[in-house]
């Protein structure tokens, strides 16, 4: 989408990293409570806005605290008062946090969340893979996944909406790799004026109504409420099934108001990814097309114009939204194809294959004519996934349709020593 | 609880019970069940000091001063126990549900 007129008066161009860009999107969305405890690849994000607190430029309440478990629990606390509250967080301490996690979600509560990927322990590791946030996908917290800066900037933005739109009030996870998007400084664009993010959010967080005890009643924990609410109490055989009904249909509304907010955001920024859920790179007459998530969607689309540039159809849907997972939205768009390669950056022990494999290969069952899919699980702990990685890659896919190669379901892309296949 | 459960569409978001605790009747989860001599009860106030469940009841004299009678709040009381162990007099004796 071109950026023009208003759009362009509206925005500055400025450099900054991901964290950077994450913390900017922080502070402009008017944001009541911080809580987050710095870890590596995620520390800058909680510097700047410890800063921007200090230099006077934000008025947010920014808690302290001395784990990843306290931090999201201040959040929790905080969203349940009806703050608009953020966290940032990545690998050991979204691990640390898995307990509130699943806490947060089914109380309803809209915090968003940055996670900056990163590897899982053991051995200890700092860099980039997509391991961490993969150990959340059923949490039913929505998952949001940026290729660059700038999309982190979008997406952060538009996670505050998404979260506190009445039919979701589900919290919201925005992902990027770390160090390649956390620490790599890019010229982005970002809002001139607070306002204009503010006026997309609809002002502060407002507070959702519900009925309890045939009276109207604000869901928040404040004591004016017409009738004083309870979170999180027991709730036994009786009624919790029932309680998590309304919980799977808000994710399923997440699909819409995923793609609805991010159009909106389009119409103010200029920019857009796809529909919002899926981010599809030269899919329509596509032969051979690759599944990929995070950074790693530039890297294949300089891969996919070399390849096209030699006549061969290669194409790439870049997965955005994780959860929900757009299994019908993908289904269609990749349907046609004669093999689809998913790209893991993630683990895949005692699994068919890496997560995005087994969600995308599980889309296809319903068709008769389907393409084949094989898996490729690369990159782990930051291991370097250059150009010629995916080309081989691809070539790879292009040798199975011709009959040189044998069909596999698994690979280790670009790990030493001999290849070791999952047949 | 309540006698007519209601189904998801009814229901608040977020696991917010739908009825205040008052309405749910614990007193089911019992296995034994605390019995009061008024013989013995020298109205000392330790069972309805330490119950768990706020389920010691106390019947006041008409001058509103004095105790008359101690009873047990059988719909919420869940046979913990505790009563009979704090009672110095042993006048709480518990009795498995059905017998008494």
């Amino acid at each position: 989408m071109k950026i023009e007129g208003k759009q362009m008066i509206d925005q500055m161009d400025i450099i900054l990293n991901g964290d950077e860009a994450v913390a900017y999107a922080v502070k402009q969305s008017d944001v009541d409570v911080v809580a987050a405890y710095p870890i590596t690849p995620q520390t800058i994000i909680v510097e700047r806005l410890a800063e921007f607190l200090a230099n006077g430029e934000a008025d947010y309440e920014f808690i302290s605290v001395e784990s990843e478990h306290s931090a999201l629990s201040a959040v929790m606390g905080a969203s349940a008062a009806g703050a608009r509250a953020f966290t940032a967080t990545a690998s050991q301490g979204l691990l640390l946090m898995n307990e509130i996690l699943w806490i947060v979600s089914s109380l309803r509560l809209p915090v968003v969340m940055a996670i900056v990927d990163r590897a899982v322990s053991a051995p200890i590791n700092i860099h980039c893979d997509h391991t961490d946030i993969m150990s959340a996908r059923d949490t039913s917290w929505v998952i949001l996944h940026a290729e660059n800066a700038q999309e982190a900037y979008d997406t952060v933005i538009q996670a505050f909406r998404i979260a506190e739109d009445e039919r979701v009030l589900l919290p919201v996870m925005v992902g990027f790799d770390g160090f390649l998007v956390s620490h790599t400084s890019e010229r982005i664009k970002i809002f001139k004026d607070d306002e204009i993010v503010h006026k997309f959010l609809g002002g502060p967080r407002k507070i959702p109504k519900i009925e309890l005890q045939g009276k109207t009643t604000d869901f928040a924990l404040w004591p004016k409420t017409p009738v004083p609410i309870t979170l999180g109490p027991l709730d036994l055989y009786d009624y919790y099934f029932e309680h998590k009904i309304p919980q799977a249909i808000a994710m399923e509304n997440a699909y819409q108001v995923i793609k609805e907010v991010h159009d909106e955001y389009a119409k103010i920024s200029g920019r857009s990814y796809g529909d919002g859920l899926l981010h599809p790179y030269m899919v329509d007459d596509a032969e051979i097309i690759a599944i990929v998530m995070g950074s790693t969607a530039g890297t294949m689309r300089y891969v996919i114009d070399e390849m096209r540039e030699e006549g061969l159809k290669v194409g790439m849907v870049r997965i955005r939204s994780f959860r929900p997972f757009p299994y019908k939205q993908l289904a269609e768009m990749i349907k046609h194809a004669k093999i689809i390669g998913v790209f893991d950056r993630a683990q895949d022990m005692g699994a068919q294959g890496g997560p995005l494999y087994v969600e995308t290969r599980s889309t296809l069952y319903d068709y008769d004519l389907r393409p084949k899919v094989v898996n490729y699980v690369y990159g782990l702990g930051g291991r370097d996934t250059p150009p010629s990685l995916l080309r081989g890659a691809l070539d790879k896919l292009y040798d199975i349709l011709k009959g040189k190669e044998k069909i596999f379901r698994r690979i280790y892309l670009g790990v030493r020593g001999p290849e070791v296949r999952g047949e | 609880m309540s006698e007519e459960l209601l189904s998801w569409d009814k229901l608040p978001i977020g696991g917010i019970p739908p009825f205040p605790s008052t309405e749910y009747k614990t007193g089911t989860w019992r296995t034994f069940k605390p019995i009061i001599d008024e013989e013995k009860c020298t109205k000392c106030f330790r069972c309805w000091l330490y119950c768990p469940d706020n389920s010691i009841k106390i019947e006041w004299e008409a001058d509103g001063k004095k105790p008359r009678r101690f009873f047990v709040n059988y719909e919420f009381c869940k046979g913990c126990g505790i009563c009979t162990k704090v009672c110095p007099v042993n006048a709480i004796e518990m009795v498995l549900e059905g017998e008494k």
